[in-house]
């Protein structure tokens, strides 16, 4: 039996594009960035070379303002904290649905003065545009708002968003989480109107522990990481230059591959759908009325314990996920479906599947029948 | 067969793990997460932690077996922790232990192995369960230094047949050089003490926070009433303690009752503490119970041998006629009837006071 891997959201396969130009990168560019001498010019010009493709495929105008990170955890730290610090204002506009790495940042503000408002989401988890702007005042430092949600999938109206906010008060800072968005949707500063945006390497087929923050040229950041000074004071630490040449050989190898992905993923993750549907009527795709990332397939199964279910498809050879894992590995109860409107017991019912560049065809109406197999002995 | 296995990150539940690959079975490890920090995080110090639920990862992942942690802890705060503070509220000697094994773990785990896909549920206790002519019978372990009846004797006639304990059948040293042996990591962790969800060390500190009604002073008065001391806290005792009375008299003297609503303990002798009986409710059998007028052994302590008594009556209430006067049972912790070396079943030990009075 072929193990079938759909939690391609909690992680992706590394793309080999990116292991080889990390490969590479650790022969011919492995020495301290920051230098003076050959070996440190060799690395620093092969980190650069990468920043120079990462904005130009971002449309950030000057590569400067790409901000390399440890993921996008950091990249959400920096965004929040980051731009908060370096406002006069105290407010911090987010929404419900967001990343613990963006509500936690804006949390942890409060213990230096801020405030932090939170804009509900609907049933399909989606954003309405009316009720964030409404939160939007005199005092607002900064608008965070997810370009996809990592959870359901919904794709946010972030553009909209950043309009509708420039129209009230130009001065306020827009920041996308865009990690999940970024390998099926196009994102670029133009795409999302974004003055900050948020991607981390390895939910594209790139390595761990790398992301990026790309700011718009002028827009205000105090750093977060304090030391050496590099990335012109922005973020501090020596620089992981395979990390970041195999995060940007990802980012291309992903740009070039989206037409593909968005056709071929999407059939699987249909086909996986339709026969969940046919097989097991009882099951609801949550979020199925909004515009989905088209890897991104969120089931609730009423009456089944979602913790159960993931045990059982993990004996039968089918990675999903539910929730997000905390620390110990439990299952804990999703801020998201909360958000929606899920009670306790239904937002345990729910599990997600998601697919990668590398499913391979015809699996997803294969993982279907796995799982309802499973169904079908748990009930 | 496939094996669900109950590890805490202890030596004995890796051991059984280890027992069950050997014996054939294909072996699933589980934790049960049952508390948690105000940020949902595990405490990272005693029993049932964030480190112990890593020991039995990383153990798992040494025997090649899956691995998972379960999310019990609404079910735990409910059936536990709330009893618990609520427990010394009422003057109370609380054993969250056994209502977690009464309440939480064995039906919850029951509940969940056919749904895991798993046939038989194994924990690293140190009991046995015999088979005999199609009846299960629990019986104390092989080390008699080590021996977790007491805490099992909830367990039914359904829950034996389908329950294995393979570590009861060993002795603890045999445990851990087995465990030495096959290198894992828990051979020589040494066992756990404390209450699970009591994450600074001290179940006083905890009850400060919860219930402050019994971590407050109050009056230490003898069997006339009279004050003849001052303590920090009803909480702070149990029926029959000797040790840290703060009251300096001649001879030795013992809590006899614990009074949280008036704040006072009552002291007296050694004489005051005994009686000749005691009443418990609650009762769970693992087969057909007793019948009044049977000899049992009864043990009213987890450290402690069990004395001779005799059913006087059953019902809501079991009342327990003891052969020879006894320490008074502390309230809130459990007796358990044993027949020679097999768990009958057990209850909760009520506050003393009817039997008492009546008897006098």
């Amino acid at each position: 039996m072929t193990h079938i891997y759909l939690d391609h959201a909690a992680t992706t396969t590394i793309r080999p594009g990116a292991l080889g130009a990390m490969q590479d990168a650790y022969t011919t560019a492995n020495a301290n960035a920051s230098g003076l001498h050959g070996p440190a010019r060799a690395a620093k010009n092969a980190m650069e070379e990468a920043r120079e493709r990462a904005a130009e495929m971002l449309g950030v105008a000057r590569p400067l303002d790409v901000i390399f990170t440890s993921g996008g955890t950091e990249a959400d730290n920096l965004a929040v904290v980051g731009s908060a610090l370096a406002s006069t204002r105290r407010g911090v506009v987010v929404s419900a649905i967001e990343h613990e790495a963006v509500l936690r940042s804006a949390q942890h503000l409060q213990r230096f003065g801020y405030t932090t408002q939170t804009a509900p989401v609907d049933r399909d988890a989606s954003i309405c545009v009316d009720d964030l702007v409404a939160l939007v005042g005199p005092d607002t430092a900064l608008v965070s708002v997810m370009a996809a949600n990592n959870e359901i999938g919904t794709i946010q109206p972030v553009e909209q968003i950043a309009d509708a906010v420039r129209s009230v008060d130009p001065s306020v800072a827009i920041h996308t989480d865009a990690v999940q968005a970024f390998v099926s949707e196009e994102v670029t500063m133009a795409s999302t109107g974004a003055d900050l945006i948020s991607l981390a390497a390895h939910k594209f087929g790139g390595p761990k522990g790398v992301g990026l923050l790309a700011v718009r040229s002028g827009v205000p950041l105090d750093p977060v990481l304090h030391g050496g000074g590099q990335e012109a004071g922005r973020r501090s630490g020596t620089y992981n230059v395979a990390g970041i040449v195999g995060m940007v050989a990802a980012m291309a190898e992903t740009v070039d591959d989206r037409d593909r992905f968005r056709t071929e993923v999407r059939t699987e993750r249909d086909d996986f759908e339709t026969v969940i549907g046919e097989l097991w009527p009882d099951a609801v795709v949550n979020g199925a009325d909004a515009a989905r990332l088209v890897q991104h397939s969120h089931i609730h199964f009423p009456g089944v314990l979602a913790e159960t279910l993931l045990i059982r498809l993990d004996q039968a050879g089918l990675a999903a996920a539910a929730g997000s894992a905390c620390q110990s590995g439990a299952v804990e109860p999703s801020h998201v479906l909360t958000a929606m409107g899920f009670d306790t017991a239904s937002a345990g019912e729910c599990v997600r599947f998601t697919f990668g560049w590398d499913t391979a065809p015809g699996s997803g109406a294969e993982a279907a029948k796995r799982v309802v197999r499973v169904l079908e002995e748990l009930a | 067969m496939r094996a669900l296995v109950a590890m805490s990150g202890g030596v004995d539940s890796s051991v059984a793990a280890a027992l069950m690959l050997e014996q054939g079975y294909d072996v699933v490890g589980v934790t049960l997460k049952q508390w948690e920090g105000p940020d949902g995080s595990m405490p990272v110090a005693g029993c049932c932690t964030l480190s112990d639920a890593e020991d039995a990862r990383r153990v798992a992942a040494q025997l090649d077996i899956p691995y998972y942690v379960l999310d019990y802890v609404e079910e735990f705060t409910k059936a536990v922790v709330e009893p618990f503070a609520r427990g010394y509220l009422e003057g109370l000697t609380p054993n969250p232990c056994i209502e977690c094994n009464r309440n939480v773990r064995f039906d919850a785990l029951l509940d969940r192995t056919d749904d895991l896909g798993c046939d038989v549920l194994v924990t690293g206790h140190h009991a046995r369960i015999v088979e005999d002519g199609g009846t299960y019978r629990l019986a104390k372990a092989v080390d008699g230094t080590k021996d977790q009846s007491y805490v099992l004797h909830m367990l039914d006639q359904q829950a034996l047949a389908r329950v294995k304990l393979p570590v009861g059948e060993m002795t603890k040293v045999d445990v851990r050089s087995y465990a030495a042996a096959m290198g894992l990591r828990t051979a020589a962790k040494p066992d756990s003490q404390d209450i699970c969800f009591v994450t600074s060390g001290d179940y006083r500190d905890f009850l400060r926070n919860t219930t402050p009604e019994v971590a407050a002073p109050g009056a230490v008065l003898d069997t006339d009433g009279k004050v003849v001391g001052e303590h920090g806290g009803t909480a702070g005792f149990t029926i029959g303690q000797r040790k840290g009375l703060g009251v300096a008299v001649g001879e030795p003297r013992y809590v006899l009752d614990i009074a949280p609503k008036e704040r006072t303990i009552t002291i007296g002798s050694y004489d005051d503490l005994l009686v000749d009986g005691c009443v418990v409710t609650d009762m769970r059998f693992t087969d057909t119970p007793p019948m009044v007028g049977a000899k049992v052994g009864v043990k009213v302590r987890y450290r402690s041998e069990p004395f001779d008594a005799v059913i006087e009556e059953v019902g809501e209430r079991w009342t327990f006629a003891f052969t020879e006067r006894q320490a008074r049972p502390a309230p809130g912790q459990t007796l358990v009837m044993y027949d020679g070396d097999f768990v009958l079943g057990g209850g909760t030990i009520l506050p003393s006071t009817d039997r008492v009075t009546a008897r006098r």
